[in-house]
């Protein structure tokens, strides 16, 4: 476990990109296999079921600390985070250890969910005891899932590619899907023996595109770019391989028998095609609002009734695999043919204008998005590659300026991860009828680092009450909120749901009274 | 406005000047002009200026001198000697913290009143170690009032920092350990190797450095940016400076750096990243957790005054454990937490 700590406590304390890889090739060169193969389960934020709730945790830290539980939740209070705060309170080891990451794994943190309660407790507490209070934190981490270092999976594959030598692109395509790290995982993945194993269910890692800022025309000659709508759904690969059909979404979650309606588009697909597209809720041509699909996204098995009242349909825009053969190196342009011809298998088709002169002609196109209930548009460059991850320069969203509210900041709450110490969770609110202030919002992003220090001090300065992790403070920061939609909802007290808020920015210059009213962010809803 | 701290009003008392001892007619670390201060250490909030008359340990002397002006009018004594002011019987022992930390004795009647000071019970080569002294009301610090807050070792600590400066040289990054100027940079000073490679400080530090040497403390050879020939190659180096210069243009001049702080609170990793530090190293001069409590303890009090730090809660512990326990508010700030340190610590070295 000592090496597995270091590296976490490394990554964790670096800010560095190259250095974070560093400790990683380091780690996976230096590390067993069975060791290295759970740290890439782990550090590509995989985690095994929670073994029990974290309030038993935080008991059996207090006991093991002999302090009062009012004590705890004070250190846990001034900590921001559960495994550190256990981590700490707790005192010295008396015994050390020499087992590695694999075997705290495989003979204690997989078991432990079976076990009953009092033997969840003495093994924990025992396991506490050999544990140094680095190694603590990891395993606590491991146990709560809150295993996040700040790297992405990204560079957990670069650096498994630069201690092995296997190129990025099929350590990607390995990583993804269902997979835990057995006896032999870590020897496979990184084998150079390529195709040989690789499992027919297996999506290709999405490409991504980046949000345009600059003008459209910088792009150049509109001739060079494929135009799609930009949907708002959910990110699918459709698989057909070996007579089966997997559907796969960009959280590369195995969501087949969650949409029977797209698994069936896939059964008419041809043998070996693998198509890119997008999840939508779907009626009379057009896309229901966002809120409709979500309906459908939490369900593992779905019933006759949700199916009739919220049908799903597939948006296809791209086409990975064709005939067995890997598509991604060929141009854009080529495979768009491709998938022309799959069009008949009942792919939804929604076409561009065919013919559009200038980038202004399309700018008047993409503001008719929020009636299609579109985003925006996707630009894609005509002879770019189906790249891995998010490549600045061949795929761009072009996305509809969004809608901007001042609202008002009531409740704060601790961050999670990077920022636990900090109040970086906001509540946002706005005036009803009657001037009081109801809530229409939650914003997490769109402050700087400064800002959020700022807001932090605020907070603990301005704190009227305390309900749980939550704070209410008195109502004088005004802050410019953007969303990308808005919709009606029975299951918000403001009656509205508002999509992807963030703060926009701080207006120093407004007063709580100069806020939005509610009755304003209503005439925003479309009809 | 004044309210008794000793069972009697007249051996100390809290009045908007500071701790008071009414017969012996003297204030322990005023933060307002009074006519005779004990000091119990130099750091500003404890030594401020404008007193008529400081008394202190002859070990702080030179270091509280440095601090205040050369015309301060200042008389030492040594640890453990006693003197009878106006009948009350007073004397210093040492607290551990900083070179010439004290704490202060008041007898009277027979009831003994102590003030802690700022205070650590571990090991510090660079002054004397902390004693325990039996009374009836101890006013106690307790920055680090919480169950987080254990440290490690010295050795661990200094081990952990030299590798640090080691790891740095071997990629040709430059070591910049920031703390604070007087007490930590020395403590921090007698635990590197200055066989590994060219130890420079920072002004501040090296005013401190002086007065430290002059009381006969050994630290390592140190060199000052001034000493340093044009164009010396600094990705060797380690640099001892006050935090108040991260993000400075101070930094500019050593190149490709890594900026490491040192301080009790760096036990908790938000502090460390709020202070968007590349290290943090646990090196505190306060007592911890299990030590504090040891040392209340010790005292044998009855009666327990928390300040400066978590001290509600260490008075609700306290209180849990059957103990006497208030709060007293005092003016005194202990260390600060990383975010406020720097600014602190510019007030002290301008």
């Amino acid at each position: 476990m000592r090496d597995f700590a270091t590296l976490y406590l490394d990554l964790d304390s670096s800010n560095r990109t190259n250095d974070k890889v560093a400790f990683m090739v380091e780690y996976f060169r230096t590390a067993s296999a069975e060791d290295a193969g759970w740290a890439v389960y782990f550090l590509t934020g995989r985690r095994p079921k929670r073994p029990f709730a974290s309030t038993k945790f935080q008991l059996w830290a207090a006991e093991t600390a002999g302090i009062s539980p009012w004590l705890f939740t004070e250190c846990y209070d001034a900590v921001g985070d559960l495994a550190e705060t256990i981590a700490l309170v707790l005192p010295p080891p008396i015994e050390t250890n020499q087992e590695g990451l694999a075997w705290w794994v495989q003979n204690v943190l997989l078991g432990l969910a079976k076990e009953p309660e009092e033997d969840q407790r003495r093994i924990v507490q025992e396991c506490w005891q050999r544990l140094t209070t680095p190694e603590r934190l990891v395993f606590n981490k491991l146990i709560t899932g809150a295993f996040r270092v700040g790297v992405s999976q990204e560079l957990v594959v670069r650096a498994l590619s630069m201690s092995s030598g296997v190129p990025q692109a099929t350590l990607s395509h390995r990583l993804m899907g269902d997979w835990t790290a057995g006896s032999l995982f870590f020897e496979s993945l990184l084998s150079l023996d390529q195709d040989a194993s690789e499992d027919l269910s297996r999506p290709y890692p999405f490409c991504l595109a980046h949000p345009l800022e600059a003008a459209a025309s910088s792009l150049g000659d509109l001739s060079e770019w494929h135009v799609e709508w930009k949907w708002d759904g959910i990110r699918a690969q459709v698989i057909r391989r070996g007579g089966n059909t997997y559907v796969w979404s960009r959280g590369e979650e195995l969501i087949t028998s969650r949409f029977p309606e797209i698994a069936a588009i896939g059964d008419r697909l041809p043998e070996g095609t693998v198509i890119d597209g997008e999840i939508l809720a779907w009626s009379e041509g057009r896309p229901l609002p966002f809120a409709e699909l979500q309906k459908r996204i939490g369900r593992k098995t779905v019933g006759a009734k949700l199916l009739q009242s919220v049908p799903v349909t597939l948006i296809a825009f791209d086409v990975l695999e064709f005939e067995g053969v890997d598509l991604r190196a060929r141009p854009l342009s080529d495979r768009v043919q491709i998938l022309d011809q799959l069009k008949t298998t009942g792919l939804v088709e929604v076409p561009m204008p065919k013919t559009v002169n200038g980038w202004s002609e399309l700018a008047a196109i993409r503001d008719q998005a929020r009636d299609l209930r579109v985003e925006g548009l996707m630009l894609k460059r005509k002879s770019s590659v189906y790249g891995v991850g998010r490549k600045r320069g061949d795929w761009w969203k072009w996305k509809l300026d969004p809608f901007t509210i001042d609202a008002v900041l009531i409740y704060a709450q601790r961050g999670s991860g990077k920022r636990a110490s900090l109040y970086t969770d906001y509540t946002f609110a706005v005036w009803n009828d009657e001037r009081q202030l109801v809530p229409v919002a939650k914003a997490y992003s769109g402050l700087t680092d400064a800002e959020i220090k700022e807001v932090d001090a605020f907070v603990r300065k301005n704190t009227q009450d305390k309900f749980g992790p939550v704070r209410t403070v008195t109502p004088m920061l005004v802050m410019e909120l953007a969303f990308e939609g808005i919709q009606k909802s029975s299951r918000h007290k403001s009656g509205i749901a508002v999509r992807f808020p963030r703060i926009a920015r701080w207006r120093h210059d407004k007063l709580p009274a100069d806020a939005n009213t509610l009755e304003e962010i209503k005439r925003l809803i479309p009809d | 406005m004044s309210f008794a701290v000793s069972e009697n009003p007249k051996l100390l008392s809290l009045t908007d000047r500071g701790l008071y001892c009414e017969v012996g007619d003297f204030y322990v670390d005023p933060w307002r002009s009074v006519d005779r201060a004990i000091i119990t250490h130099a750091h500003s909030d404890h030594a401020r200026w404008g007193m008529k008359h400081y008394l202190c340990s002859r070990e702080g002397e030179g270091v509280l001198r440095r601090r205040l002006s050369p015309e301060s009018h200042i008389t030492s004594y040594a640890y453990g000697e006693e003197i009878t002011l106006n009948g009350v019987r007073v004397s210093l022992h040492p607290a551990g913290h900083i070179l010439g930390s004290a704490q202060v004795r008041m007898e009277l009647d027979g009831e003994v009143a102590v003030v802690s000071g700022d205070y650590k019970t571990a090991a510090d080569a660079t002054c004397t170690p902390f004693e325990p002294i039996r009374c009836h009301s101890f006013v106690t610090e307790c920055t680090f009032g919480l169950p987080i807050y254990r440290w490690q070792p010295d050795e661990e600590i200094f081990a952990d920092i030299n590798g640090w400066w080691q790891e740095n040289q071997a990629k040709g990054r430059c070591s910049i350990l920031m703390g604070y100027a007087l007490g930590k940079s020395q403590r921090a000073l007698s635990g590197l190797d200055p066989k590994q490679g060219p130890i420079i400080v920072h002004g501040a530090v090296h005013a401190m450095n002086e007065a430290y040497r002059e009381a006969g403390i050994t630290l390592p050879e140190t060199r000052r940016l001034g000493e340093l020939p044009a164009g010396f190659d600094f990705s060797q180096a380690i640099v001892l400076a006050p935090p108040s210069v991260q993000g400075s243009t101070w930094l500019r001049r050593f190149g490709e750096v890594s900026c490491a702080f040192m301080s009790g609170w760096m036990a908790v990793r938000g502090a460390k990243r709020r202070r968007a530090m590349d290290r943090g190293f646990v090196l505190s001069d306060h007592v911890d957790w299990p030590s504090l409590l040891g040392a209340i303890e010790a005292t044998g009090a009855e009666r327990i005054w928390a300040t400066h730090g978590y001290t509600n809660i260490l008075v609700r512990h306290l209180r849990e454990q059957g103990k006497w326990a208030e709060v007293l508010s005092t003016e005194w700030e202990g260390e600060q937490d990383a975010s406020e340190a720097g600014a602190a610590e510019q007030e002290e070295s301008a």
